[in-house]
């Protein structure tokens, strides 16, 4: 498509405060840890099991240590302490510590020397499962065909992960590229990971290690059949943002839900326990290969989007600058936005299409991620499939590069598989039809389009300025972003969150920060 | 004004009385004749006529999708049609922040919290989170309202410290855990409390959670109880509707 003439100087300008923004925030987030990180840290170091109540070792490994006040040094330093003065194994150190007798006080200090020598192996080890899993993965790739952009993203959500990975097959044997098992209601606030499939979830299915397994082998299993690579996705976000990011991580999924702050405005998370887990879940997400799906488009769902459009762009910058600062290249930052403006409104589609190609041309070479309407949807399920038409045309006009189909039951009940159906076969035919309209098109300089890119352009400088003077934590209190407020000491996981002793250690993120 | 005559609806196709319907659906059956004769039938036990598949496509690995018209032969008899009027008007979120900045002209304050020893805000949460439930926004989504969510395991006394000190016009408690009784206990020592010290008529009272019905809420002294199933914004309309009436209240007095 031809592009907008962009004030570029601006937009650097923009990318620049962002980078500030974020800047700030890491003084926070470099000086503590988290019980989610902990627990991650645990889990990659090979800890595993459950008890009988279904309770994750690392939960009440954590816990325990933190009331001991033992966290402030890191689950690592406390676990390879415990292997050496017991001389046993990782496992057993870190049952000890969970279930048998509190060590004394006057626990003979071990030098920090031989506790890092003891922890080189199981973080070499841990680093080793992701890379292999990254390779699995390309290696898949190369033998099969891509999926062309835009990518035809679609969600499963049954509650039953047996049933969502029979969902996951039609869906791709139906053309799907993506597909999403939507996680089940409030998952996001429970503070542990569940366990082993499940086969009952309200709204959706939880994430769990092996529920992850179960639909990657089913797309393993659809995209040998079917020639083309179809993707994974899952949800990285609430209080166990990292530990999911692992587990994503190690069970070869493609990309994740991922947001530096959607659990704060929309979860109510705690913001400091949001940004330290974030930064964290990243740093395993990038050295895995993994794209993040960012929730701006969330922002449409309770702000107005023409009036609220330019906290989207911002928020995106400020999204991509806490990703570089977790090692993420661009082509692993999935911003998103969305297709949210009243339907109705004179020349909504004219500002809907410069939107999405202001996204485009700010950010080129993220996988940019467009959500379809939700929010103006009724049950005249006829006249949503138009709505979702024109969306999907502004999305293959303007190369968005994740496209969520939109479905014309929204707003009436979870997809019926005919309604996943329809919504592929529509969009196959808009991105088809209309392949290259969008190279034979240019704006007019001086037209709505451009005039409406520079606006909002305009607007988010505006408000970064404002976020880099007063600092985030000072905007997100004040409702700068989907119009929600947030305390930095309210909302949920504050109490999970530990300041670093100065001999904190977390040989894991060290490695991956060396990367 | 238009006179109530005794009428037989039908489906109203191209002329009156034709019964036209179309129906969309999916069969476990991969497209064939047989298929194609499968969803004739199936129209058919449905009180359709004349049908006609005009669509039939593989939709699933095993399952095709069809489309078929057809004359509905079943009517509906309006002197029969009776609806019970709920307590509640059914408004939609921009029907309910129109009568609120029309009528009260300033936001509505409200807290929230699980009381007592109940640690499940998942039903707190999905009235008053902007994120909602069942794709509708919370109360915090809602420009006619203040919201405090208090969270989990809140005493009675600092509910109502926090409701004081935020000049709150509702409370909304949430009990979800109902063991021996426990909701109701602690429920009806919140009302105690506010009777002891003459604030009772200071707060509109909600009461919500699974084993909650209004006439439970009332019961224990409450204006109001929402049970499984209950959405953001009925809640919103109820605590709307009761501030505009007990306004009109005061002016008149």
């Amino acid at each position: 498509m031809g592009l907008i003439a962009l004030d570029q100087t601006l937009v650097a300008r923009c990318r620049s405060m962002a980078a500030d923004i974020a800047g700030e925030v890491h003084r926070f987030i470099d000086a503590h840890t988290t019980v989610g990180v902990e627990r991650t840290v645990a889990r990659a170091l090979g800890i595993e099991g459950v008890d009988p109540h279904g309770t994750p070792l690392v939960n009440t490994l954590i816990d325990r240590l933190q009331r001991a006040g033992m966290l402030q040094r890191g689950v690592a330093f406390c676990l390879a302490r415990e292997m050496l003065s017991r001389r046993v194994d990782l496992q057993l150190a870190a049952e000890y510590l969970a279930y048998g007798e509190p060590a004394a006080n006057d626990q003979a200090e071990v030098s920090r020397a031989a506790i890092q020598a003891v922890l080189v192996e199981p973080t070499r080890q841990a680093l080793a499962r992701i890379d292999r899993a990254r390779e699995e993965r390309e290696q898949l790739k190369r033998s099969l065909a891509a999926a062309e952009t835009p990518w035809k993203y679609v969600i499963v959500a049954t509650g039953n992960i047996h049933d969502d990975a029979v969902q996951a097959r039609a869906a791709a044997e139906s053309g799907a590229d993506v597909v999403a098992v939507i996680r089940a209601t409030a998952q996001s606030l429970l503070d542990y990971v569940p366990h082993g499939p499940t086969t009952e979830g309200v709204g959706g299915t939880y994430a769990t290690q092996e529920n992850f397994r179960i639909v990657r082998t089913a797309l393993d299993e659809a995209s040998r059949k079917l020639g083309r690579y179809v993707m994974s996705t899952n949800y990285s976000s609430g209080l166990c943002m990292s530990e999911i990011a692992w587990m994503g991580a190690v069970e070869r999924l493609d990309m994740l839900l991922n947001d530096s702050m959607y659990g704060i405005l929309f979860r109510d998370i705690n913001m400091r326990r949001t940004f330290v887990d974030q930064y964290f879940s990243r740093r395993i997400i990038g050295r895995a290969g993994i794209i993040i799906n960012t929730g701006e488009d969330n922002y449409l769902t309770t702000a107005d989007a023409v009036e609220a459009a330019h906290t989207v762009l911002a928020s995106q910058f400020i999204n991509e600058a806490f990703a570089h600062r977790a090692g993420l290249p661009d082509g692993l930052i999935g911003l998103g936005h969305a297709y949210e403006i009243d339907p109705w409104l004179e020349d909504s589609f004219v500002m809907e299409l410069a939107q999405a190609q202001l996204v485009r041309q700010v950010f080129p070479d993220h996988p940019i991620k467009w959500m379809p309407p939700t929010k103006h949807k009724t049950g005249d399920v006829f006249q949503s499939h138009v709505h979702d038409a024109l969306f999907s045309l502004v999305g293959t006009m303007t190369g968005q590069s994740i496209q969520l189909l939109g479905m014309f039951s929204e707003a009436v009940h979870n997809p019926l598989m005919m309604d996943r159906y329809l919504s592929l076969k529509a969009t196959r035919y808009v991105f088809n039809a209309a392949k290259h309209l969008g190279s034979e098109l240019v704006f007019k300089p001086d037209g709505r389009i451009a005039a409406r890119a520079a606006l909002v352009l305009k607007q988010a400088s505006d408000l970064l300025s404002t976020v880099r003077s007063e600092t985030l934590w000072v905007s997100i209190a004040r409702g700068a972003f989907a119009d929600v407020k947030r305390e930095p000491t309210s909302g949920k996981g504050l109490s999970g969150v530990i300041q670093k002793a100065p001999d904190y250690l977390n040989p894991l993120l060290e490695q991956l920060e060396a990367a | 004004m238009k006179e109530e005559r005794p009428k037989i609806l039908r489906a109203y196709g191209d002329r009156a009385g034709d019964g036209m319907i179309q129906l969309s659906f999916t069969l476990e059956i991969v497209p064939s004749a047989k298929a194609k004769e499968a969803a004739r039938r199936f129209a058919e036990a449905h009180g359709l006529d004349e049908v006609l598949v005009t669509c039939m496509e593989q939709c699933g690995p095993e399952h095709s999708y069809f489309v078929v018209y057809g004359q509905s032969r079943h009517s509906v008899d309006m002197a029969r049609v009776e609806v019970t009027e709920a307590d509640i008007p059914d408004l939609s979120k921009e029907e309910i922040e129109h009568r609120a900045a029309e009528k009260l002209g300033r936001k509505i304050v409200v807290v929230g919290a699980c009381t007592g020893s109940d640690a499940h805000t998942v039903g707190i949460d999905a009235i008053l989170n902007m994120k909602g439930y069942a794709g509708e926004k919370g109360l915090e989504a809602y420009k006619a309202f203040t919201v405090h969510n208090l969270g989990a395991q809140v005493e009675n006394d600092a509910l109502l410290a926090r409701a004081r000190a935020v000049g709150a016009d509702a409370l909304l408690v949430s009990q979800v855990i109902t063991q021996r009784g426990c909701h109701k206990h602690n429920a009806r020592a919140l009302v105690e409390r506010l009777i002891e010290r003459g604030e009772r008529d200071r707060f509109l009272l909600l009461l919500g959670g699974p084993r909650i019905d209004h006439k439970l809420a009332l019961s224990l002294g409450f204006d109001a109880g929402f049970g499984p199933g209950s959405l953001p914004r009925h809640v919103a309309v109820f605590i709307v509707q009761r501030m505009i009436d007990q306004r009109g209240l005061r002016c008149s007095a």
